[in-house]
């Protein structure tokens, strides 16, 4: 894969003369080349603008599960995730960059992208004539991938030049600048912000609760007692509502699953689900110590006088 | 009162009590200076006007507050010679409350109401044989299964007056029981409290503002202003 010398991992951004296909093709080992052009129309989706037949021979062809390959330039077709998750049939007319598309066809998922147009379309649209933002390369023999990547880094100084294993490791936390320190510092923003919501829910639970514990202490019952009641639910409440959280994760990527496929994944980690058990649970006992301790402390009069 | 009862030692003697809340920065005088003797087995009816001091005397002999001076003996004990835990565990075995707003727990039915009671004393396991009868008498061995909510307020004061009675408390203080219920209600919760006195020997001292209600006790004491007349 070879990418324009300012582009970065994460963006789309930056594109290079089409007619560089031409030079790599003269590469030893290189088979066949195409160029693509990719613009984004969100956060996280993308358009791509190719050359069919040539993307096809690289490729080995799109799979058309109804439909088929674009006839017209205004022509465009969709993966079926993205076919289900807006409802598109071929046929049908959809709205993108500003401009309506005929779907000619809808095809299996794996194609790495999942909205194709015609490359001279796209070009035009997005006045990027005579450009491309990617060129696929295919060799003749995938055993020398390292090699022909070597070769074209030396002939092709400052281009961004990946083999597919090598760009899709890019894809890491530590390749991205600041993206660790970014998630550490939303993981810790989640950790302080449920850990307070749970600490003050309890709190409040447990405040409200303060005629009760004056009930309790009429009855005869120790500081100690109403303390064990108080924070065995505590416990209790943190331990189901931790186990909760988790089948609540599931069903959300259930649903996300299923009403928007062809969006961002959801990743659930079972190696965070005793840190998240635990930060629940100190949360709710710590919650329920304050207000529990005064309660059990304070005049059984006042207690019983809360409202 | 019978004579019996007269010529007993008393399970309650109170002398000189005083009692003063500091509301801010003025001193409310809610008692000053009551004696009081209160024979094993009587019911007795403390009725008075509303600040008369009626609530502070209930809540300083149930040992739930503490009073400015004077002394208390209970079941011949010091009540404020003794210490947070031994007064705790006066109102497990000695002294039972029921409350004019009933004061029943919400989350748990009529029986775990009266179970938890057992729980606090290290009573564990189910209700005794002898005390279903008890209930029974109350009325509300069918209703046990229901939480406070389902039960009309007549039902819920007498689960509280089984929760009161449950570890055979030798004095239950009565504070307004029939405050909250209508006429028929009210007679019945009186007329149990009599029988629980005459069938179980239990002393009672129940606070009311109701002459009618004062009259099922063997002695109306009558407070004013602090004092008792």
């Amino acid at each position: 894969m070879v990418r324009p010398p300012s582009s970065s991992v994460i963006s789309m951004s930056g594109n290079m003369p089409a007619r560089i296909t031409a030079r790599i093709d003269q590469q030893p080992h290189v088979k066949l080349s195409t160029g693509v052009l990719q613009q984004g129309t969100d956060l996280f989706n993308y358009i791509t603008g190719l050359d069919l037949a040539q993307f096809n021979r690289l490729s080995g062809g799109f799979r058309f599960l109804s439909g088929g390959p674009f006839q017209h330039p205004g022509d465009v077709m969709v993966d079926q995730f993205y076919a289900h998750q807006h409802n598109v049939h071929a046929g049908d007319t959809i709205s993108l960059l500003n401009r309506p598309w005929r779907v000619s066809g809808i095809y299996q998922p794996g194609m790495l992208t999942r909205v194709v147009v015609p490359l001279d379309t796209l070009q035009d649209l997005t006045a990027n004539t005579g450009k491309v933002s990617m060129v696929y390369v295919k060799l003749d023999d995938p055993s020398k991938t390292d090699q022909v990547v070597a070769s074209l880094r030396a002939a092709f100084k400052d281009y961004r030049i990946y083999s597919m294993e090598e760009f899709t490791s890019l894809y890491s936390v530590s390749n991205i600048p600041m993206l660790q320190g970014f998630l550490w510092v939303v993981i810790g923003l989640g950790v302080v912000v449920g850990f307070l919501t749970i600490l003050s829910s309890m709190y409040t639970a447990v405040l409200e609760r303060t005629r009760e514990i004056g009930v309790l202490k009429a009855l005869g019952a120790s500081p100690g007692y109403i303390l064990n009641i108080l924070l065995r639910e505590a416990a209790l409440l943190a331990i189901a509502g931790s186990l909760l959280g988790i089948l609540l994760s599931y069903l959300t990527r259930f649903v996300i699953q299923n009403l928007v496929p062809a969006s961002l994944i959801q990743a659930i980690v079972p190696r965070w689900w005793p840190i998240a058990g635990a930060i629940a649970l100190a949360g709710a006992l710590l919650g329920a110590l304050g207000p529990g301790l005064k309660a059990a402390r304070q005049d059984a009069i006042e207690a019983l006088a809360y409202d | 009162m019978t004579s019996e009862l007269a010529q007993s030692q008393p399970i309650i003697s109170v002398r000189g009590l005083t009692k003063i809340y500091h509301a801010g920065e003025v001193d409310v005088h809610a008692l000053r200076g009551v004696d009081l003797d209160v024979q094993p087995g009587e019911f007795v009816s403390i009725v008075g006007p509303s600040g008369s001091g009626k609530s502070t005397l209930f809540h300083i002999l149930g040992g739930l507050t503490h009073p400015t001076s004077g002394t208390i003996r209970i079941a011949g004990r010091d009540l404020f010679g003794m210490s947070d835990a031994e007064r705790t565990e006066l109102r497990k075995t000695t002294v039972g409350f029921v409350f004019q707003k009933y004061n029943l727990l919400p989350t748990l039915t009529a029986r775990g109401n009266i179970e938890i009671a057992r729980d606090i004393a290290h009573r564990n396991g189910p209700l005794p044989p002898q005390f279903l009868d008890i209930l029974k008498l109350l009325g509300i061995e069918s209703r046990l299964d229901h939480k406070p909510r389902a039960l009309s307020g007549g039902e819920q004061q007498r689960v509280a007056i089984a929760r009161a009675i449950v570890n055979q408390p030798a004095i239950l203080l009565a504070d307004e029981p029939t405050g909250n219920l209508d006429t028929e209600n009210s007679n019945a919760v009186l007329a149990l409290l009599r029988d629980l006195n005459h069938r179980l020997g239990q002393t009672i001292l129940m606070i009311t503002h109701n002459p009618e209600a004062a009259s099922y006790g063997h002695r109306v004491v009558r407070m004013r202003d602090g004092h008792i007349e």
